[in-house]
């Protein structure tokens, strides 16, 4: 199968974060796009437990369990860095403060409806944490996915069937076959995969592409 | 004279009655208290509403208290724990209720149940299910949605550092819920690491206000929930 493999989709994500950003990066695959942010650009990650300026995770026994991410997996705090409570957290949020957060995705739709909390499965035990909040408080909203499911469900879609996280949020979304931004007449590629054609992209994707 | 210590952390939860509200401090195992928590199973409180972020994890602290029984109902925004709960069979058998709430309209309905605001609006799950039954407001031209204050009658929390005026410094992300839970409870209890003179605390440094703390506990090593999991602990 042609395409990019997860570093390197996280590597051409971590290209569009620019130099002094406030970022936020969502559990699994969005957080690996903090290894490849380009050398000579600072960024601040935010972590909606109460972090500004999180760093890599710490080396064996140096980890702390009062020092964690999102994920609830052991951080660092760098230099500069601030704590705060979960109020101030979420102003930061919803205040606009947070430059651009990058998260998963169940679906995507053309009008950048986002569903990424709920599959609406009755059987499995809701959860959203703060998905929500960053997409209705986020200056950019990205988004970090493989292209289908691994049953081979197109994810990028005409309208999401799933529960919505936030309706028109999603800017740009990054896949293992293409780079696609949101626009007002659907999705328009912007980026291929090496060895990945719009014909094949058509074939993954269940609404109109604008190449 | 002001002096918030109560000697044990039996004496400081003796008086939660049943079908209590209780706000439980903690993001994961971060800032949980669980001594606190493993009190109040001893104790014996039943038909308890929660309210905290998450619904526990293994057999101690909160899910603990959740496998007892004793929790009618949850109001938190991600009840699902890497290691399996008591939570997730109670739900589905409907023994526990769950309110869902993002966890920004989580932190802000408690931060304004402390802070005497009855409502507000924000943007956070309009156009969502989350959002059903509430009513919603344009402002601008943008879509909010009315939400509610929280308040409860007891809040557990776990600080660093607390002087006998009940002001309070936290360690590291282990602050999160705490000091907005401190102020939206009637009876605010606090277990602290460490208990010091007034004064040692620089007020400059204070990050909660001991206005808002009723009783603190000294619990000088307090056990962290992963720990626990790891010796495969089950509570009582």
């Amino acid at each position: 199968m042609p395409g990019w493999q997860p570093e390197q989709m996280a590597r051409r994500a971590a290209m569009d974060i620019p130099d002094g950003a406030c970022v936020n990066l969502g559990i699994g695959l969005p957080e690996m796009i903090a290894n490849y942010v380009p050398e000579g650009r600072e960024v601040l990650y935010h972590s909606e437990n109460g972090l500004l300026g999180m760093g890599p995770a710490p080396g064996p026994r140096e980890e702390d369990p009062d020092l964690i991410n999102a994920g609830k997996k052991p951080v660092t705090a760098l230099p500069g860095a601030a704590f705060f409570h979960h109020a101030d957290s979420f102003a930061m949020i919803r205040g606009g403060h947070i430059d651009l957060c990058v998260l998963g995705a169940l679906q995507v739709a053309a009008n950048g409806d986002l569903a990424n909390w709920s599959t609406g499965d009755a059987e499995r035990i809701p959860g959203v944490g703060g998905a929500m909040d960053l997409v209705s408080g986020a200056r950019a909203v990205n988004v970090i996915t493989r292209h289908c499911t691994k049953g081979g469900q197109p994810k990028l879609v005409e309208q999401c069937t799933y529960p919505l996280t936030g309706r028109a949020v999603v800017k740009r979304i990054y896949t293992d076959l293409a780079v696609i931004d949101v626009t007002v007449s659907g999705f328009r590629v912007v980026e291929l995969a090496p060895g990945v054609d719009l014909d094949l992209l058509r074939q993954h994707t269940e609404t109109y592409l604008v190449a | 004279m002001i002096d918030k210590q109560i000697a044990t952390a039996q004496e400081a939860v003796a008086d939660i009655p049943d079908n209590a509200t209780v706000m439980v401090a903690g993001f994961g195992e971060s800032g949980s208290p669980i001594e606190l928590l493993h009190a109040l199973i001893d104790q014996g409180a039943k038909n308890l509403t929660i309210i905290s972020n998450n619904a526990g994890s293994g057999q101690v602290g909160l899910a603990a208290l959740i496998a007892q029984h004793r929790v009618a109902k949850i109001i938190c925004s991600f009840p699902r724990s890497a290691n399996g709960t008591e939570f997730t069979a109670l739900y589905q058998n409907g023994e526990i209720g769950l309110e869902l709430v993002p966890q920004g309209t989580l932190a802000e309905r408690i931060r304004a149940g402390g802070a005497g605001i009855p409502a507000f609006y924000t943007p956070t799950a309009a156009g969502t299910l989350l959002a059903q039954g509430k009513e919603t407001r344009q402002f601008e031209g943008r879509y909010y949605v009315m939400e509610t204050a929280l308040r409860a009658d007891f809040a557990l929390i776990k600080s660093a550092c607390a002087d006998r005026y009940g002001n309070l410094v936290y360690h590291r992300t282990a602050r999160n819920f705490s000091p907005i839970m401190a102020m939206a409870a009637t009876t605010t209890i606090v277990q602290t690491s460490e208990l010091v003179e007034a004064g040692a605390i620089d007020p400059e440094v204070v990050v909660t206000p001991g206005i808002y703390v009723n009783r603190t506990v000294v619990i000088s090593q307090p056990v962290h929930e992963s720990a626990l999991i790891r010796q495969g602990s089950c509570y009582p």
